[in-house]
């Protein structure tokens, strides 16, 4: 029997094919992007946990010099002696690698190259020319270096582990370590720091990457864009499931007349939507992976241009990915068919099959879901009002635009009924009466279009505001003419002798890498110069900040620090073991992951004065850079890579930018995309069922090609009043983005500018797409044969 | 990476051709090799012979508490050499382990250290003498009276210790065979450490005092390819007499032997004059482990049943072994420490 009715049910899909195409492209799609975005942030984290647990700041406290320097190598063998388990870690880049030394023997469990027991001959490790643990690509960046090279995959991207004592040699820091790794678990009895150590301060374990916490913005970013694209397949694949079951409601009635029990019905039916979930997921996933796969260069170009995280451009398999794919297809198929499968199984023995019934039904649900809209609004006006963090700024944009979805169909009903009550009797009432009565069938692609168009709207305005602004701040900050960097302090003493005549001015850039209120950031120096004066500007200062830096009165601080420390203006910051100055100034840092503090150069080198400048800014009319350049060159043997002029930072620093919103782009053109595909399928499927209420129009006079402009000019015209609510919502939307996530993600906030133009375009491709998608239905209506209009007449139910 | 698997490959060089224990057996290239007559100085012998592959100072100690409850510890720095040369800084091809435990009754406190040699992290001088792993020291102006300290996560130790005997030379004056093969260490004992002091235990200070025994062995190749462990015995008799004993397990069994009378004079005795047999096994750390013995040396009229104080003293680290106080009847009564390893 139950073959019977697997056959009986398959029949359906056989007879239309469109909608289990519909079915099984809607499901795939969501999979799709769903998983590859996935796939993406998968990704990045394993490349950033491989980083994290290569370097074991996530899981171990450390010891660092309170300084932000070196630690000396005598503090270390003080602090074994005095009880104290740590393990040395030596850090520095060669030739743009990043190498890092441990010390095997004490390093806390877990840590170092994982496969150093395959094969490995742990003394050629320790001892003689030692062992160089990274990727294949990394090690040849790194050249020879009398070591051996060991391919090893687990190793983090960019990064080579050694030995410590050939660190030391390799970065020239004999005698030196970075820092402190403490072991978990320390013994019974030890000296206390401060009487060992006093210079040195315990950092906590950050419980996860500093890359992994500045990143998550990025991530959760990513999961939004796959969860709206998840949202708008599922709409499809509610409006195919809701109407195959409709559809085969008089088959089930048949089939349970005749003696099949209703738990094995819903078994079956159920049974075969998961065949149809499991089918769709592995497409999905597939196809989920070639997006990956191809959005994966870019992300890591942004991850590292914007965040200094270096991720793996190549996608690797994982089954936890596999498997997470298809529970979603599966899960968002019983979200999808979850109310048709409910109503199946309560629909009574012996009703009559009613076929638009599920279109029609739509007065009480309705309200419903008018109240549920109202309230995702006001909890969104809430969260604007009160909310705080990240989560919040994200449950935000999660409330406005479902709120404002479901408010959709509400809005469209209230605009139709006025549009019919204001048209004269006629065909044109009818029109309007029509189209608001294709409403319920039509809301579920509308609703996936306007949250398309919004985030639309939303992101692309974010980005170019985000542009706008990052450019003009490039002009602020990037005044040098030319930027030199020495290889050691005599360099760097030469040159600035040899510049300085040359030039109206040198600027030194030097820094140093401190905790200030608790958070990672760099300390600058910046010489009083009329350069900073001119070009820089606040978003909050006392007056004349400038004079009071000079007089080593107070510092700057960058946006990013002023809000994550929740600092105000007159706060002191700490600049050294004991000296701490009041915040004069913020300024803008767009695109710096960590806090900023300048100070005067003066007070910089009292403080400071192991610290030489290696960097420096130079000031000279533009025409003359190319001559300076190549003098230094040529006369004073600089390196050509030792000297980058201003354009090309520039250039490097929008094209960064530019690459970090590739994969937002593509994206927003891929959720579009379905969108526009949700409202050709249920155009195409409302299409056939419609016919029973167009014959009488068509019975009384009005040519089928005629029904089939109307047909178009509905689309057209739903779409528009879409389009309508579609602009303010994404508007919304790119404050939000710019106004609180920006803030909770970056730490900086970002002007808001309008972009007409690109409002225009996407307001046209909506169209075009609406247009498009009725073109095929339209055509099929306009060719309907008379027979099938005439056989409703005489085929009275 | 696991540090522990990592040690335990960096311990064993050779680790390709054996296993575990067995590792020792390998031939040390480029390594100095013991010989036979060549008189052992002091105090310069008791610091390290950087161009011996391993080398140990091995103290362990009988204690008891001020109710009579018998304790025992165990303090521990091996060296070994990646090669024969002492270096410098990082680039020395020096390593350091130490082990650390104290045994009462019912628990055993183990705990390691790891340490390169070079950095100043780790090492020995002879004169004054010092032994040194991290926080953990053997050190004093003579070798004769020292202070001994140690501390893990939950227990931790400060003895002093008094000699009071003469040096033992273990073997023919200091060279001590290990197989029928030849293979032999440098070997010295010091059996007549009065040792007092206090240990730190979770549940309080205890204030203890006992016999303490150290044992200094240097070789490049003490074992040979066929030998897997060895059980080794070294006991104190009440009378004051002391017996060191060992049984390397190969092929065929290997013992060896030396009687400490009172005045700390040795009688060595070659392979087959002591036995020991086990008795009875335990179940420690998933593997049969024999935990009472029957110990013999006939041509002095030992016969004697050996007893594990606790049947636990299982050491958990980079090599695990037993290690622990024993209770010996029979005979003779008196308390010791027996050793065993290989035991897979």
């Amino acid at each position: 029997m139950t073959r019977v009715i697997l056959s009986a049910l398959t029949s359906h899909w056989w007879r239309n094919p469109v909608q289990l195409f519909t079915l099984l492209a809607g499901l795939a799609l969501a999979t799709a992007l769903w998983s590859g975005v996935q796939a993406i942030n998968a990704e990045a984290r394993a490349s950033y946990d491989a980083a994290a647990a290569t370097l074991g700041e996530a899981q171990f406290d450390q010891l660092v010099a309170s300084d932000g320097g070196l630690i000396a190598q005598d503090t270390y063998i003080a602090l074994r002696r005095a009880g104290w388990l740590v393990s040395p870690v030596v850090e520095g880049r060669l030739q743009g690698v990043r190498v890092v030394g441990l010390d095997p023997l004490t390093a806390p469990g877990g840590l170092g190259p994982v496969s150093l027991s395959e094969g490995a001959d742990i003394g050629a490790f320790l001892f003689g020319a030692g062992q160089l643990f990274g990727r294949a690509e990394v090690l040849e960046a790194l050249g020879d270096t009398g070591a051996d090279l060991i391919v090893a995959n687990d190793i983090a991207p960019g990064t080579i582990i050694t030995d410590i004592g050939l660190a030391q040699r390799l970065l020239g820091q004999d005698g030196a370590v970075n820092r402190l790794l403490v072991a978990p678990v320390q013994p019974l009895i030890q000296r206390p720091l401060s009487e060992v150590a006093p210079d040195l301060s315990r950092r906590a374990a950050e419980g996860g990457s500093d890359v992994g916490r500045l990143t998550d913005s990025f991530h959760l970013n990513l999961t939004a864009f796959g969860l709206l694209s998840f949202a708008v397949g599922i709409f499809i694949v509610n409006g195919a499931i809701g109407l195959a079951f409709e559809e085969r409601r008089s088959m089930v009635r048949t089939l349970r007349a005749l003696g099949v029990p209703l738990g094995r019905l819903m078994a079956l039916i159920v049974a075969e939507l998961l065949a149809f979930a499991l089918l769709a997921g592995v497409i999905g996933v597939g196809i989920g992976y070639l997006i990956a796969a191809a959005l994966l260069p870019d992300v890591a170009a942004t991850l590292r241009g914007l965040y200094g995280a270096d991720v793996g451009g190549t996608l690797s398999l994982r089954p936890v990915w596999w498997l997470s794919g298809l529970a979603i297809a599966v899960g968002g198929t019983g979200l999808a068919a979850g109310a048709a499968l409910y109503r199946l199984w309560r629909m009574p023995l012996l009703a009559s099959a009613q076929p638009r019934a599920w279109a029609m039904a739509a007065g009480q649900g309705r309200l419903w879901q008018a109240a549920l809209s109202a309230l995702l609004l006001v909890i969104a006006g809430g969260l604007t009002l009160w909310g705080e963090g990240l989560a919040a700024g994200f449950g935000l944009l999660a409330a406005l635009l479902i709120g404002a979805a479901l408010a959709l169909p509400v809005v469209l009903d209230l605009v139709l009924g006025l549009g019919e009550r204001l048209s004269r009797p006629g065909l044109v009432q009818w029109f309007w009466a029509d189209t608001r009565q294709q409403l319920p069938g039509l809301s579920l692609a509308l609703m996936a279009l306007l949250l398309a168009m919004a985030a639309n709207v939303g992101v692309s305005t974010m980005v170019s505001s985000f542009r706008l602004t990052f450019t003009g701040f490039l002009d602020q900050r990037l005044a040098s003419e030319l930027y030199v960097s020495a290889a050691d302090d005599a360099q760097a003493e030469a040159l600035v002798a040899y510049v300085t005549p040359r030039v109206r001015a040198v600027l030194p850039l030097i820094s140093v890498e401190l905790t200030v209120a608790g958070l990672p950031a760099e300390l600058y120096a910046a010489r009083d110069d009329a350069t900073y004066r001119d070009n820089w500007q606040f978003l909050e200062a006392v007056p004349d900040p400038w004079d009071l830096l000079a007089r080593g009165e107070g510092v700057l601080v960058n946006e990013q620090l002023f809000r994550r420390a929740g600092l105000s203006l007159g706060d002191a910051v700490s600049v050294a073991t004991d000296t701490a100055l009041p915040i004069i100034g913020v300024y803008g840092d767009y695109g710096n992951p960590v806090g900023q503090v300048i100070l005067t150069e003066t007070l910089f080198r009292t403080l400071y004065p192991d610290i030489g400048p290696l960097r420096f800014g130079l000031r000279l009319p533009p025409e003359d850079v190319a001559d300076l350049r190549s003098t230094l060159r040529d006369d004073f043997g600089l390196a050509e890579g030792a000297m980058i002029n201003q354009a090309a930072i520039k250039a490097f620093s929008l094209e960064v930018f530019d690459r970090t919103f590739t994969v937002t782009t593509a994206l927003n053109v891929l959720t579009l995309a379905v969108a526009a595909f949700a409202i050709l399928m249920s155009l195409l499927t409302l299409a056939a069922l419609r016919v029973p209420q167009l014959a009488p129009v068509w019975a009384l006079g009005l040519t089928r090609k005629a029904l089939g402009r109307f047909e178009v000019a509905r689309a057209i015209l739903l779409a528009v009043l879409t389009t309508l609510m579609a602009l303010p919502l994404g508007l919304a939307l790119a404050w939000v983005l710019l106004a609180v996530v920006n803030v909770e993600a970056f730490g900086w906030r970002l002007p808001m500018f309008l972009f007409p133009g690109d409002y225009a375009r996407l307001t046209l491709f909506a169209l075009g797409a609406a247009l498009l998608a009725a073109l095929w239905p339209a055509r099929k209506l306009a060719r309907t044969p008379p027979a099938a209009l005439l056989k409703v007449f005489s085929n009275e139910r | 990476m696991n540090v522990r698997v990592f040690f335990l490959l960096l311990w064993l060089p050779i680790a390709a051709q054996a296993q575990g224990f067995a590792g020792l057996g390998a031939t040390g290239d480029g390594f100095a090799v013991p010989e036979r007559g060549v008189p052992l100085t002091f105090p310069a012998d008791h610091g390290p012979h950087p161009d011996y592959r391993i080398e140990w100072w091995y103290l362990t100690a009988t204690l008891t508490g001020p109710d009579g409850t018998p304790y025992g510890l165990q303090w521990t720095l091996f060296r070994s050499a990646l090669a024969p040369e002492a270096g410098a800084g990082w680039d020395a091809p020096q390593l350091w382990m130490g082990h650390a435990a104290v045994t009462t009754p019912d628990r055993h406190f183990v705990t390691e250290r790891l340490a390169r040699g070079g950095v100043g992290q780790a090492g020995v001088t002879a004169s004054p003498f010092v032994a040194w792993i991290d926080d953990w020291q053997m050190a004093g102006d003579t070798f004769d009276e020292m202070r001994l300290t140690a501390t893990g996560p939950d227990f931790a130790y400060d003895m002093a210790l008094l000699a009071n005997g003469p040096l033992v030379l273990q073997g023919d004056a200091g060279y001590s065979v290990k197989s029928a093969a030849g293979q032999a260490s440098y070997y010295y004992s010091q059996p007549f450490f009065d040792i007092s002091g206090t240990l730190v235990l979770p549940e309080g200070e205890v204030p203890v005092t006992g016999q303490a025994w150290l044992d200094r062995e240097w070789s490049s190749q003490p074992l040979a390819s066929d030998q897997t462990g060895w059980d080794w015995f070294s006991l104190v008799f009440d009378d004051g007499a002391r017996l060191m004993g060992f049984a390397l397990r190969g092929d065929d069994t290997f013992t060896a032997a030396t009687w400490i009378a009172p005045d700390g004079q040795a009688t060595a005795y070659p392979d087959g004059a002591f036995q020991a047999e086990p008795l009875s096994q335990s179940t420690v750390a998933g593997r049969q482990i024999p935990t009472r013995w029957q110990v013999r040396l006939p041509d002095k009229g030992i016969d004697v049943t050996v007893e594990a104080l606790n049947e636990a003293a299982w050491m958990d680290v980079s090599v695990p072994y037993w290690e622990g106080p024993v209770m010996v009847s029979g005979s003779h009564s008196g308390r010791g420490y027996l050793e065993m390893t290989g035991y897979e």
